[in-house]
């Protein structure tokens, strides 16, 4: 029975894991905006909406530190596995997630 | 059914944190409107005497930004005058005609500070202490050497004489009574005080009556004073104490003595009707400190939540902010029948404090040269424990006297509410702290004021937010002395940092975080590229640039703008372009579809809204006409202007053209730690503005004088000085000299002027005038810039980095078929 299940995600080989930079971004342009694929120094990858909540700052051309990104308009943090901005701008908006798999090595961009 | 109309007359500190206290406990309930008289977002103004002195700026102080009132749905009219409140038709009208309903009013309107009706009052130069308007009058009128007569010795008035002899002027405070600040302290400390502001150049007259304002060419000139001395100035500050602000509130007929009359729920005599802040009366008492104003706020808040708090009125105590000299104040300082006086001085370090004890409990403090007790003071006079027990060791301050006692001195800390507030100046509570500090993993000073702004404005509470990073971490917390961090992911300061760097051989990022301790595992967006900075200058030809470490705009070779497009300044050298060069740009915006073409301020030109995926085809197109990066976007040299000089102009003393050319072909592509522009005028007419740039050149007929220091941005300074030499060659070997010591010694962002504020004009001459130390910096300098003399842009039209250029992939440009 559960291989009749389909998987509602439509998923696109967008290219390898080592594509992205470590502590870095890559950028996907669809019909809807661009999306941000980060990477960072633990090797942990997160795709993200590339706006940021605050001003739509393209957050794939901020600085990546730990499991976050510093947004080049207005140094916002993004907290890259929620999109949610952190310390005191917590709460204002976020950066909507987009579905991410690793699969051998290379990179799924999810579409429901 | 539409929400209640609330609406707010007063965009101040009162009239926002109202708002906001609503807003924390029912975020929904209220469309929002706010007026404010100042055409502009809310401010701390209690932080104006720190602008005022050049220790923050506007941008450090303003508590909510334009974002705040549109992520929250607040309309702000600011620069709107309120006219009338018409109480029947529960309507307010604004000066430009418009009309705006509300269901309920709070009236904010603050105070005016009190204009002595003396002769002379309205000369131009005299002006009063209330807000920035008045502050940037101030600083207009600052120049150095310039005099300014300050009237009232209290609080604002020592603040703003202090406030203004940081900025050059010699000040002179006259007061009215025989003690400054008799208000908050005694004879004691009040002598204590004028000879420590004499010692930062601030002079004291005291009892002096005024009683004119002289004024000669249409502005002031002096003061004469009753016994008939005269007191010549420039400026004249009244700062004499300010009246709450209650016209409106009259005219609409609600009742008002002093100030608005409210109850214990802050409502007026109309039930519609609430006021807050220094306009209002409350039990006969009028407030000007902001801690009263945020229990009002509070009370407020729940009132109009349908709470059920009440004001009773609040205790007050008083700090002096002016750098350097520590003054707390609070209760009955002077004593009084029925009261007994514990006194402590400690002459050689200028210490005097003062207890006042009635029926065995703390009734008052002035505290002088040390005032870190004076929360716990006020605590205690809050409280009305009983401290009898004690009385030995109170005078020494809260951690003596808990030691003595056998307590943990985090146990005061511990037993505060989580609803007590720790930081007055952005009203942070325990709570907010504590819970910061566990769910977030906070560990230093810095990165709790990160999260939650306390401590980040005035500071007095940094003492205590420390004890609170103590408790809740216990010995995991040291408490930072010292010089400030780099950022919160490390305790050492910037020049620590940098001598580590060299004395340890640290060539990486990574062998300097783990050298270095840093408490995070890649750093943040601040101290990366600071770090990496560092390792640039201190290892040129063996440290590998990371790339990541780098801001947008040093990483692509061109300045994000706000729409996300970028924007391309090729290098013109000396400011000289050509036929060529002006038709291969023209035809770059034609190809490119370039949207706006723009003269910098620097003599160049900019390209602006290249497109992200189109520059390495626009600088392609840029070098074949013979044009490199103008680093317009660099930590680094950016442009050397200049004017025409002996080639054409009729006054030229030097050829100021060949000269800035020359160094801007030896200078091009060094990094430093913030922008550099470089200026050389022709003569002392200066045509070239040479004397506001960071490193300038006025050419005379005997030499060359190099200036440094200058900023014409945020701040506007004017150079200094550093040496005059007799010949091209020399002038080059200085300036080159300069710039290496600067890349080596200040700290990253740091600007030149502000370097040279911190270390001293004389420590930079020493350097550059000894030609042993000018020699060996200038050797660095070339070396260095044997590597980092190369155009970015051909590398990149090369091929390097395209990823950046590049998007990942296009496979999802298109909706699936």
């Amino acid at each position: 029975m559960n291989a009749l299940v389909k998987d509602p995600i439509l998923w696109t080989d967008v290219g390898a894991v080592t594509d992205v930079p470590i502590r870095g971004s890559r950028r996907v342009p669809t019909a809807e905006g661009d999306i941000a694929i980060f990477r960072t120094g633990d090797g942990k990858v997160f795709a993200l909406r590339d706006r940021c909540p605050h001003k739509g700052g393209p957050l794939s051309q901020g600085i990546v530190h730990g499991h976050a990104v510093t947004c080049p308009l207005h140094n916002w943090s993004i907290e890259l596995a929620t999109g949610e901005p952190m310390g005191a701008d917590r709460g204002k908006g976020c950066a909507p997630v987009v579905p991410l798999e690793v699969r051998d090595g290379r990179l799924l961009l999810g579409r429901i | 059914m539409g929400k209640e109309k609330l609406v707010v007359i007063g965009n101040g500190m009162a009239g926002c944190r109202a708002v906001q206290e609503v807003l924390k406990r029912d975020p929904d309930r209220y469309d929002i409107t706010i007026f404010g008289a100042e055409p502009r977002v809310n401010y701390d103004r209690i932080m104006l005497s720190p602008v005022l002195a050049g220790e923050k700026s506007f941008a450090d102080i303003v508590i909510n930004d334009e974002a705040w009132y549109a992520d929250n749905r607040i309309v702000l009219h600011a620069g709107a005058k309120v006219e009338a409140v018409d109480r029947a038709a529960k309507v307010v009208s604004v000066e430009d005609g418009r009309k705006v309903p509300y269901d309920r009013l709070i009236l904010a309107v603050g105070s005016d500070p009190i204009r002595l009706p003396l002769p002379g009052a309205d000369l131009p130069g005299v002006v009063t202490f209330r807000d920035l308007d008045d502050v940037e009058a101030m600083i207009a009128a600052a120049k150095p050497g310039a005099k300014a007569v300050v009237i009232g010795g209290g609080l604002l008035g020592i603040e703003a004489a202090y406030g203004l002899s940081k900025r050059g002027m010699s000040a002179t405070v006259v007061h009215l009574m025989d003690v400054l600040m008799e208000r908050q302290l005694d004879a004691s400390a009040g002598f204590l005080l004028t000879e420590a502001l004499a010692g930062k150049g601030v002079e004291t007259v005291l009892e002096a009556q005024s009683e004119e304002i002289l004024g000669a060419n249409g502005r002031v000139s002096g003061l004469r004073l009753k016994d008939g001395r005269v007191l010549d100035c420039d400026l004249l500050v009244m700062a004499v104490g300010i009246r709450p602000n209650s016209a409106l509130a009259k005219a609409a007929g609600l009742d008002v003595n002093r100030g608005v009359v409210v109850d214990d729920t802050l409502r007026t005599s109309d039930p519609a009707i609430y006021a807050i802040g220094e306009c209002v009366e409350h039990r006969g008492q009028c407030y000007g400190l902001v801690a009263p104003i945020w229990e009002m706020c509070r009370t407020l808040g729940e009132a109009l939540t349908d709470g059920r708090a009440t004001y009773e009125g609040s205790s007050l105590s008083t700090r002096l902010k002016v750098s350097g000299v520590d003054v707390f104040s609070a209760g009955k300082h002077l004593g009084g029948e029925g009261c007994e006086d514990i006194v402590f001085r400690d002459a050689g370090r200028g210490v005097y404090k003062r207890i006042v004890l009635e029926d065995g409990k703390v009734a008052g403090a002035v505290l002088f040269g040390d005032a870190a007790d004076g929360g716990w003071y006020f605590d205690l006079m809050k409280s009305g424990e009983d401290v009898a027990g004690f009385r030995e060791t109170l005078v020494f301050g809260q951690a003596a006297t808990e030691g003595l006692r056998g307590l943990d001195p985090s146990a005061a800390v511990a037993a505060m509410a989580d609803t007590a507030e720790v930081c007055g100046c952005n009203g942070v509570c325990k709570g907010e702290i504590t819970t910061a500090i566990a769910d977030q993993g906070l560990t230093t000073l810095e990165s709790v004021r990160a999260v939650t702004k306390a401590s980040a404005s005035c500071g007095t509470c940094t003492p205590l937010v420390e004890k609170l990073l103590k408790l809740s971490l216990g010995d995991a917390f040291q408490v930072q002395t010292g010089p400030k961090p780099v950022c919160g992911c490390t305790h050492r300061g910037h020049d620590e940092v940098r001598q580590r760097i060299v004395a340890e051989e640290l060539k990486s990022i990574p062998a300097a975080m783990q050298a270095l301790e840093w408490t995070t595992p890649d750093g943040c967006s601040s101290c990366r590229p600071a770090l990496n900075y560092y390792l640039v200058c201190a290892w040129p030809g063996d440290y590998r640039d990371d790339k990541q470490s780098r801001f947008i705009n040093e990483r692509v070779h061109a300045n994000i703008q706000k729409d996300g497009t970028y924007s391309v300044v090729p290098r013109m050298w000396g400011g000289v372009t050509s036929a060529d060069e002006l038709r291969a740009i023209a035809d770059v915006v034609d190809k490119f579809d370039i949207p706006t073409v723009k003269v910098t301020g620097g003599q160049r030109i900019d390209l602006l809204g290249v497109k992200k995926d189109d520059l390495p085809a626009v600088w392609a197109d840029l070098n074949k006409a013979g044009m490199v990066s103008g680093h317009a976007y660099a930590k680094g040299l950016r442009t050397v202007k200049t004017c025409v000089g002996t080639d054409w102009c009729r006054f030229g003393t030097q050829d100021s053209t060949g000269l800035g050319v020359r160094l801007e072909k030896f200078m091009w592509g060094s990094w430093s730690p913030a922008k550099v522009k470089l200026a050389v005028s022709g003569c002392p007419r200066n045509c070239a503005e040479a004397t506001c740039k960071d490193i300038g050149v006025i050419c005379v007929d005997s030499g060359y004088e190099i200036h440094i220091g200058g900023a014409a941005g945020l701040h506007i300074k004017g150079t200094e000085i550093l040496t005059k030499v007799a010949t091209e060659d020399e002038a080059l070997w200085a300036i080159c000299a300069v710039m290496q010591f600067y890349r080596e010694n200040a700290w990253y962002l740091e600007r030149i002027y502000k370097w040279m504020d911190r270390i001293g004009l004389d420590a930079i001459k020493a350097q550059v005038e000894d030609p042993d130390a000018r020699r060996a910096l200038y050797d660095r300098f070339s070396y260095s810039q044997r590597f980092y003399r190369i155009d970015p842009w051909a590398e990149r039209v090369a091929g390097r980095d395209s990823h950046e250029f590049n998007p990942l992939s296009r496979r999802m440009e298109f909706e699936p078929a």
